[in-house]
C-alpha cells in the first residue's frame, strides 16, 4: 500500500535536510510501527507523507497504491484516503466540531464521487463512533479542539479516522500525553480499524503503545534513515537496551 | 500676508454647491430652516470636504476619496426588499409608513412633519466642529422617520428600518426613542435597490430609555459604487443595555460613526462590528463613547477580513470623566489581511480622567494561520474551501454575540454569500 523508496526531504524554509534516504513498505493489513529517538525525523515523515508546504522532497519518491503521490497537495491525499492523527491536534475557534466533521466527511466523499450524507445519516454514524471511543456529544458541541483535554484531543482524531475510514492511517506519538485509561481507549479503537486492506503506521517513542496495537513490523529510524526493521520484539528490545546497540551497528 | 489661500475646490464639492442650490429653489421650508442650511453650505464653501488635516478624518480623507457625486436624487420607494428575518416588522426608514401591522406601544411618524415644526433648527444644529456627516445630512436631509416606543414595551417582533437607495443623493434622519424599561430588536439595512451610484447620509438618534434593553443592528448593502455616511448618536440611561451590531458588507466608500453618551449609571453598550472590504473600497467606523456618569461598563470588538486592495479604518475612542468611576471598557480590533494590497487602519484613543477604571484595548493583524489550514486540508477539505471556514469562524465569534439564534443565522448567510462572491 505505501512503498517509501530512497526519500529524501528538506525543510523548505532554510534547506535542512532531515529525511535522508528513507526506504519503507507498509502492506495493506500491516500495522507498522516507527521507532527513533528525538530528532530522528519521525514527525517530518508523517508531515511530507501527508503533503505539508513546509517541507520538499528532493529525491526519492512515495507510492501510495503503486502511484506516486508527490504532485498530489494535502487535501488531494487526505481525500485519496491518508489519514494523519496529529501530535498536537490544533485547536480552532469559531469552527464547530460537528461541522467540521460534517464537512470533512462530505468533502471527501464528494472528491470520490459519493452523494453528500444526509444529517440524520450524519449524526448516526458520530454518535456510533462517539460512544466507541468514550466520546462525550457534548464535547463535540465545542469548537473544533478548544479546550479539550490532551486525551479528549487525541480520541477526537481517532474519532475523525473512524469516521473518514482512511485506507492509510498514521498516528503521530497519539499516545503522548495520554493517562493509561485513555490509552486503552484511543489503543482500541484504533485496534477496532485494523482491517486487511487498510495500513496503520504507528510513530511512536515508546514500547507502551505497542503492548496495545501489536505491530507487524517494527522500524527504526535514525538521522532520516530506517536503520533497522524487524517484528515486535524489536521494540521490546529498543525498551530495553535504548536505541546505542542499534545505531552503532549501522555506523 | 497671513491669510490661507483657500485650497482649490474638487469637482465632488462643487456638485455638492449646485445641487444645494438647485434644491433650495426648489424647496419651500419655514425661514429658520433655509436660514440654517444656508449658513451651513456658506461654513461647506469656506472648509471644503474634510481632509487628513483633521484628525478623525486623517484616515478617510473625504477630500481625495470622495471623487465625485452622483446628480439628482434618489426616488422614494419605500420598503420593498425582502427582510432579513421573515417575522419583521418592515419600515421605510424614509417615510416611517408601515408595511406590516404595528405592535401596540409603537408609534412611527415622519420626519418630515418635525422639519416643518418651530424648532426644526434644533434638531438640525450640528454639536461638533469636525462633524462633517451632521452638517451634510443637514443640508439636504428630506426624509425620514420617528419612532417613540412607549415605557416598558416589549417589542417581540424585529423592526427592521429599510433606507433604499437607488441612485443619486439620499439624506435620512430617524429619530428613535426607545421607553423606560421597553425592549426591541432593530435592523437599520442601508439597501440599494439599483446599481446606479448613491450618495447617502443617514443619521440616526437613538435614545435608549432607563433600563431599556436594546439590539440595533446596522446592515450595510450598498452597492459597490455608492458612498455612504452613516451616523447613529446614542444616549444611554441608567441600567440601559445596548448591543449595537454593524455588518459593512458593502459600498464603495462607507463611513459609519458611532457617538455615544452614558449618562446614567450601570449602563452596558457593546459594539460589534464586522468589516468584509474587498475590490477598490474604503470603509470606516469611528466610535466615540463618553463615559459621563459612575459604573458603566462598554466593550467593542471589530473584526475586519480584507480582500484585493481594499482598505479599512476603525478609530475607536473611549473617554472617561473624572466622575466616571468603575468603568470597565473593553476594545479590539482584529484584522485578517488576506491580500498584500489590502490595507488596514486601527487607531484606539483611551482618555482617562478617572483614576479608578478599567480600560483597555488591543489590536491584531494576521493572515490565515497555516497551522489551522493545513488541519483542515489534512482532513480532505479543499483549499479554498478551507479558507472560506476560517473566515467564517474568524467573524463567526462575532456574530455569535447577538445572542439571537435567528440573527444569528441571517448574518452568517448574508455574510457566508458575500465571501463566496469575493473570495
Amino acid at each position: 500500500m505505501l512503498e517509501i523508496k530512497n526519500l529524501h526531504a528538506r525543510i523548505a524554509e532554510d534547506g535542512t535536510e532531515i529525511i535522508r534516504g528513507l526506504d519503507l513498505t507498509v502492506k495493506a493489513g500491516e500495522v507498522a510501527a516507527i521507532m527513533g529517538p528525538n530528532g530522528s525525523g519521525k514527525s517530518t515523515l508523517s508531515y511530507v507523507l501527508t503533503g505539508r508546504e513546509d517541507y520538499e522532497v528532493t529525491e526519492g519518491d512515495i507510492l501510495y497504491n503503486g502511484e506516486s503521490i508527490l504532485e498530489m497537495d494535502v487535501s488531494e491525499r487526505a481525500a485519496s484516503g491518508i489519514f494523519l492523527a496529529f501530535q498536537y491536534p490544533v485547536e480552532i475557534p469559531g469552527v464547530a466540531t460537528m461541522q467540521f466533521l460534517k464537512v470533512a466527511m462530505n468533502e471527501q466523499r464528494k472528491a470520490r464521487g459519493e452523494d453528500e450524507l444526509s444529517t440524520p445519516d450524519f449524526i448516526r454514524k458520530v454518535k456510533e463512533a462517539a460512544a466507541e471511543l468514550k466520546i462525550d456529544m457534548d464535547m463535540l458541541k465545542r469548537p473544533l479542539n478548544v479546550g479539550f483535554s490532551g486525551g479528549e484531543k487525541k480520541r477526537a482524531e481517532i474519532l475523525q479516522m473512524a469516521l473518514l475510514e482512511p485506507n492509510l492511517c498514521i498516528l503521530d506519538e497519539t499516545d503522548s500525553g495520554l493517562d493509561i485509561d485513555a490509552l486503552k481507549i484511543v489503543a482500541d479503537g484504533v485496534n477496532a480499524l485494523r482491517s486487511p486492506d487498510r495500513a496503520i503506521v504507528v510513530i511512536t517513542h515508546y514500547q507502551r503503545l505497542l503492548d496495545y496495537i501489536v505491530p507487524d513490523s517494527v522500524h527504526v529510524l535514525y538521522k532520516g534513515r530506517v536503520i533497522e526493521s524487524g517484528q515486535k520484539e524489536l521494540a521490546l528490545e529498543l525498551e530495553k537496551n535504548g536505541y546505542a546497540n542499534i545505531i552503532e551497528k549501522a555506523a | 500676508m497671513n491669510v490661507q489661500s483657500k485650497k482649490p475646490i474638487t469637482a465632488a464639492e462643487q456638485s455638492l454647491l449646485d445641487r444645494y442650490a438647485e434644491r433650495r429653489k426648489e424647496r419651500q421650508g419655514n425661514a429658520s430652516l433655509t436660514a440654517l442650511r444656508d449658513g451651513l453650505v456658506h461654513e461647506f464653501d469656506q472648509t471644503g470636504l474634510p481632509g487628513r488635516r483633521i484628525e478623525t478624518w486623517h484616515y478617510t480623507d473625504l477630500r481625495t476619496l470622495l471623487k465625485f457625486v452622483p446628480e439628482g436624487f434618489s426616488p422614494e420607494t419605500g420598503a420593498s426588499a425582502k427582510p432579513l428575518l421573515s417575522d419583521a416588522i418592515v419600515l421605510s426608514a424614509r417615510v416611517g409608513g408601515q408595511d406590516s401591522a404595528m405592535p401596540e406601544g409603537m408609534a412611527v411618524s415622519s420626519f418630515n412633519e418635525l422639519l416643518t415644526s418651530a424648532n426644526a433648527t434644533d434638531l438640525l444644529e450640528s454639536k461638533r466642529p469636525d462633524d462633517f456627516i451632521g452638517r451634510v445630512n443637514s443640508i439636504f436631509v428630506d426624509g425620514g422617520s420617528v419612532i417613540d416606543v412607549s415605557k416598558g414595551v416589549k417589542l417581540e417582533k424585529p423592526v427592521e428600518l429599510q433606507n433604499a437607495a437607488s441612485g443619486g443623493h439620499l439624506h435620512t434622519r430617524m429619530s428613535v426613542n426607545i421607553g423606560d424599561g421597553a425592549e426591541g430588536t432593530f435592523i437599520e439595512r442601508q439597501i440599494a435597490t439599483d446599481t446606479a451610484d448613491s450618495f447617502v447620509s443617514s443619521i440616526t438618534d437613538l435614545t435608549v430609555g432607563k433600563s431599556a434593553v436594546v439590539t440595533w443592528i446596522i446592515s450595510q448593502e450598498r452597492g459597490d459604487t455608492d458612498t455612504h455616511l452613516g451616523q447613529i448618536n446614542i444616549r444611554l440611561g441608567e441600567d440601559a443595555r445596548l448591543m449595537l451590531f454593524i455588518a459593512n458588507a458593502g459600498g464603495h466608500l462607507v463611513r459609519q460613526e458611532v457617538h455615544v453618551t452614558a449618562d446614567g449609571e450601570n449602563s452596558d453598550f457593546a459594539l460589534r462590528g464586522v468589516n468584509l472590504l474587498g475590490g477598490d473600497s474604503h470603509t470606516d467606523i469611528t466610535m466615540e463613547y463618553d463615559h459621563l456618569v459612575a459604573n458603566c461598563v462598554s466593550t467593542e470588538t471589530i473584526r475586519n477580513v480584507v480582500f484585493d486592495r481594499a482598505r479599512g479604518v476603525f478609530q475607536g475612542q473611549i473617554r472617561v470623566a473624572q466622575i466616571a468611576q468603575k468603568t470597565d471598557a473593553k476594545m479590539a480590533c482584529n484584522t485578517l489581511l488576506l491580500s498584500d494590497e489590502g490595507e488596514f487602519f486601527s487607531k484606539p484613543e483611551l482618555e482617562i480622567f478617572a483614576d479608578d477604571v478599567q480600560c483597555g484595548h488591543g489590536a491584531t493583524v494576521a493572515d490565515i494561520d497555516e497551522n489551522h489550514l493545513f488541519y483542515l486540508k489534512a482532513r480532505g477539505i479543499s483549499d479554498s474551501k478551507a479558507r472560506a471556514m476560517l473566515v467564517n469562524a474568524f467573524i463567526s465569534e462575532i456574530v455569535e454575540d447577538l445572542e439571537n439564534e435567528d440573527l444569528v443565522e441571517a448574518f452568517e448567510q448574508r455574510f457566508s454569500e458575500w465571501l463566496t462572491r469575493h473570495a
